[in-house]
């Protein structure tokens, strides 16, 4: 059986350390110099309920997790009900002693029954029950054979702050499990671990941590927000860096607010971005008409999750893609990108501010909460600060204004239909904007020939973006195929590797992955969707907004489509066997 | 004391002969003036309403907003930069019906920005319908039998929510108006200025006659202290055949929000480098290993 190939399943109650012991788990693995991809799935409560962390692990870069599990590691009884149909012939169920499984409900599958007195060995080894994590932390490791070291080195780490003691109990508790599991599981369980020695240094990072990365390069120096999953984590990693960059993070009374600090911050000269999930969104949506109509740059993060309304709070879906491109009444440019990766979250990050400040218009982000949890193993350059440029357009600092001589219009028609933007305070630059139609000068107006030239200079910055700035999807895979997936989103690691499966089987295919969703080049665009084969546009939402969207723009209807409207993520198996029944059947 | 006339422009109004904003805009530019300010250091955030057209019709740097939102974008404004004298205008269902929840919240804050309050009990721009603080059984097209709620106490709520700087003036009494705007600019903090400002076209109620048999200058009170909040209470509570106008309550012994934010320490955040601590980003991925 393979050795560095195979997933592991930590699944239990809120509060049972469910997460920490899978992301500790991940890391060891990544400083042994292999893979990961790491799935947390979680229930909107704060205990109990039912969570999982699902660690995948390779001697490859993994795009996405995978179905199989191959050791599930069980805290409570409903952990081994509800996971063990996913659990492979020859794979195991680890779980504590006090956990009582039905042994033919294993035997007539070929699973093996790892119950090993986890408590009892974290409360005589440690002095505490607490510690039942450790023991079955140290417990996978035995039974994959994976280095001990790895885990020591992991107790260190998360536990250097608690002190020594609590660092030499751990390792007791640790070590006391993993020779245990190893002498007498070991031989049972055929997927191992083993470390890669000399491999270089790597980083676990997730989309909302490397879009705040971004963020932060491109020289955002302001968030207002308010809480909202899964979008939190986007202000939690700039809160906690906010003293050391000059960072200020402020959350606010509602989602309005929220938008309208940033605006103002914006207005006044700052980088300034917001964030939160559909339901929030909805709540910015005048004032995102606001920051258009006065020519404001603004960045807003919109993390998709489960709707509509409260809908799937904790769960992962597409279905606000429609939603962002006609927000707001009236008509302005929509600029609204979409990363797919962790690492296109960080070059959205700083790529949307230069948009926004170039374009003075608000940018949308739009990711979704499979791709802002997901943790996936990096390269050190896989995020790399070195290619972020800033480029704040046509914006007349302090020091521009001061040798401007001629009177200032904040809204002068120009040709490109961006207008230099002076920042307020300077003596040179005295001037008013507005949410109304207004004149050059910024004055409310109401005569018709004005409001055509008004609308008309705005509308020239969707043209521009289009042509100069918003890239045609991006194609993996063989130039030409018979079989073209085509997504956006966290979807695109599971297209990928679904479509090198595809090819593997003897079914030619690519995948198209669209970052840039608006606007975009319609000649070329058609050209490109024109010249598939058989499209199938995979999303994970109900009605097929991305098939829409396309066929708005190039007139082609999607051959086929795959929906997933469940809340869980897509996995590439989903997809190789929705194409092979439903769409390869007949061809 | 700077020159009145560079808060001049050409631009015409479109508010009705007698409107009580025209004594509000005269004040603003008095008090901006009288403190030798000049127009590029201030800017008025306005909402939507007759009012809030303000900004328009003087020289100073203005963002006219949305219905109910002054407030948020003002406080963006004055976290990014806090040198700027910012001014919120807004009306009374812009302030106190749409934009409640904001208001209630930046007095909590704190933040150097004075709120003006263009208070006709009414909704002018939209033809007469009943405003938060228009009287309980107000007739208007939206409420034919009568207004059936509460009007909302202002003054009180403000005083409940933490304000440190509490007052009312009147449209009739623009010497007053100038006075109260100009210690409202200087004041360390949050600063309501509630004025009432009759509507000569819809509010048949609550007209400049009503008003002046009813207002009395608080600083001409014998014994009346501003520093004391159980009097301002008192005072807050007071409509109707007394009406007291000036400052009610005021107090600096609470810091501004933007003091209080570490990272404007070092001076207003839009003058601070964009890129200071690019040799620290390398450094951030040692936290992912």
């Amino acid at each position: 059986m393979p050795t560095n190939d195979l997933s592991i399943k930590i699944a239990g109650e809120a509060g049972q350390g469910v997460e920490s012991g899978g992301a500790g788990f991940a890391k060891a693995v990544v400083r042994g110099g292999l893979y990961v991809f790491g799935v947390m799935d979680y229930m909107s409560r704060i205990r109990g309920g039912h969570n999982f962390y699902q660690v995948r692990v390779g001697e490859h870069p993994l795009h996405t997790f995978d179905d199989a599990v191959h050791l599930l590691l069980a805290f409570n009884k409903n952990a081994v009900d509800i996971h063990t149909p996913e659990v492979v012939r020859g794979g195991g169920i680890l779980h504590d002693a006090g956990i009582k499984v039905d042994p033919s409900q294993l035997e007539e599958r070929g699973i093996h029954d790892f119950e090993m007195p986890l408590i009892k060995i974290a409360e005589e080894q440690g002095g505490h029950k607490i510690m039942m994590n450790t023991a079955a932390l140290g417990a996978t490791a035995g039974i994959t054979s994976f280095d001990f070291d790895r885990i020591a080195d992991i107790i260190e780490t998360n536990f250097k702050r608690k002190g020594a003691e609590t660092v030499q109990n751990n390792l007791k508790v640790a070590r006391a499990a993993y020779d245990m599991a190893l002498e007498q599981f070991g031989g049972d369980f055929g997927w191992k671990i083993a470390t890669i020695p000399g491999a270089p240094q790597r980083m676990i990072v997730n989309g909302n941590q490397a879009l705040a990365m971004g963020a932060l390069a491109a020289g955002c120096r302001f968030i207002s927000t308010y809480p909202m999953t899964p979008a939190s984590t986007i202000t939690e990693w700039l809160a906690a860096h906010a003293k050391q960059f000059g960072v200020v993070q402020k959350q606010t009374e509602d989602e309005t607010a929220a938008i309208l600090f940033a605006i103002g911050a914006s207005h006044a000269g700052v980088r300034a971005m917001t964030a939160s999930s559909g339901g929030g969104f909805c709540l910015m949506v005048e004032s995102y008409g606001l920051a258009a109509m006065t020519e404001t740059p603004l960045v807003i993060v919109e993390v998709q999750r489960g709707g509509p309304s409260t809908g799937l709070p904790t769960r992962t879906e597409q279905p606000d893609l429609e939603f962002v491109l006609s927000a707001s009444h009236g008509e302005f440019p929509r600029l609204v990108i979409a990363p797919g990766t962790v690492e296109q979250c960080f070059e959205a990050g700083y790529r949307a501010f230069n948009l926004a400040e170039k374009y003075q218009t608000p940018v949308i982000i739009l990711s979704d909460l499979f791709l802002s949890n997901q943790a996936r193993t990096l390269e050190m350059n896989g995020i790399d600060f070195s290619q972020v440029m800033i480029d704040r357009g046509e914006t007349l600092d302090y020091e521009a204004l001061d040798r401007l001589i001629q009177p200032y219009e904040r809204h002068t028609l120009t040709e490109s239909g961006i207008s230099p933007r002076a920042l307020p305070g300077h003596p040179g630059a005295v001037y008013i904007t507005t949410g109304d139609e207004h004149n050059v000068e910024g004055l409310i107006t109401e005569d018709g020939e004005v409001r055509n030239r008004q609308m008309e200079k705005r509308m020239r910055k969707d043209q521009r973006a289009a042509g100069e700035d918003m890239r045609m999807p991006l194609r993996y895979g063989p130039e030409q195929a018979e079989t073209t997936l085509v997504g956006f989103g966290s979807t695109t690691g599971s297209l990928i590797e679904a479509m090198e499966r595809l090819n593997a089987d003897g079914h030619p295919t690519n995948v198209l992955q669209f970052v840039d969703i608006s606007p975009l080049d319609e000649d070329r665009l058609t050209d490109l969707i024109l010249g598939l084969n058989r499209m199938i546009v995979v999303e994970q939402n109900y009605t097929g907004q991305l098939a829409r969207h396309i066929r708005k723009l190039t007139g082609r209807k999607a051959d086929e489509r795959i929906n997933k409207y469940d809340g869980r993520p897509l996995s590439p198996g989903e997809v190789v066997s929705k194409v092979r029944q439903e769409v390869l059947v007949g061809v | 004391m700077s020159d009145l006339k560079l808060f001049n422009t050409t631009e015409k109004s479109t508010w009705c002969p007698g409107c009580g904003d025209f004594g509000i805009l005269a004040g603003i530019k008095a008090a901006l003036a009288g403190l030798d300010m000049y127009p590029h250091q201030a800017i008025l955030v306005s909402g939507i309403g007759c009012g809030s057209k303000l900004p328009h019709y003087m020289h100073v740097n203005g963002y006219n907003s949305i219905h109910g939102r002054a407030l948020p974008v003002a406080q963006g404004l004055k976290l990014a930069n806090h040198e700027l004298k910012v001014i919120a205008v807004t009306g009374d269902g812009d302030g106190y019906g749409i934009g409640q929840g904001h208001f209630i919240h930046a007095m909590r804050r704190n933040p150097a920005i004075v709120h003006v309050v263009e208070n006709n009990q009414v909704y002018g721009l939209t033809k007469g319908q009943y405003s938060p603080t228009s009287e309980k059984g107000y007739i208007s097209s939206f409420s034919p039998e009568g207004a059936i709620e509460f009007a909302i106490n202002p003054l009180a709520l403000a005083l409940a929510a933490g304000a440190t700087f509490v007052s009312r003036t009147f449209a009739g009494d623009v010497k007053q108006m100038g006075v109260v705007l100009q210690k409202a600019i200087q004041h360390r903090g949050y600063a309501l200025v509630d004025c009432m400002q009759p509507c000569v076209t819809y509010n048949k109620l609550n007209t400049y006659d009503w008003f002046r048999a009813r207002v009395y200058k608080l600083e001409e009170e014998e014994g009346y202290d501003p520093s004391s909040r159980d009097m301002a209470w008192q005072k807050a509570q007071e409509w109707g055949d007394r009406i007291p106008i000036g400052i009610l309550y005021q107090t600096e012994d609470r810091p501004t929000y933007e003091e209080q934010v570490s990272e404007l320490q070092a001076g207003p955040l839009v003058r601070q480098p964009m890129n200071g601590r690019v040799n620290d980003y390398e450094a951030l991925k040692l936290e992912f290993v």
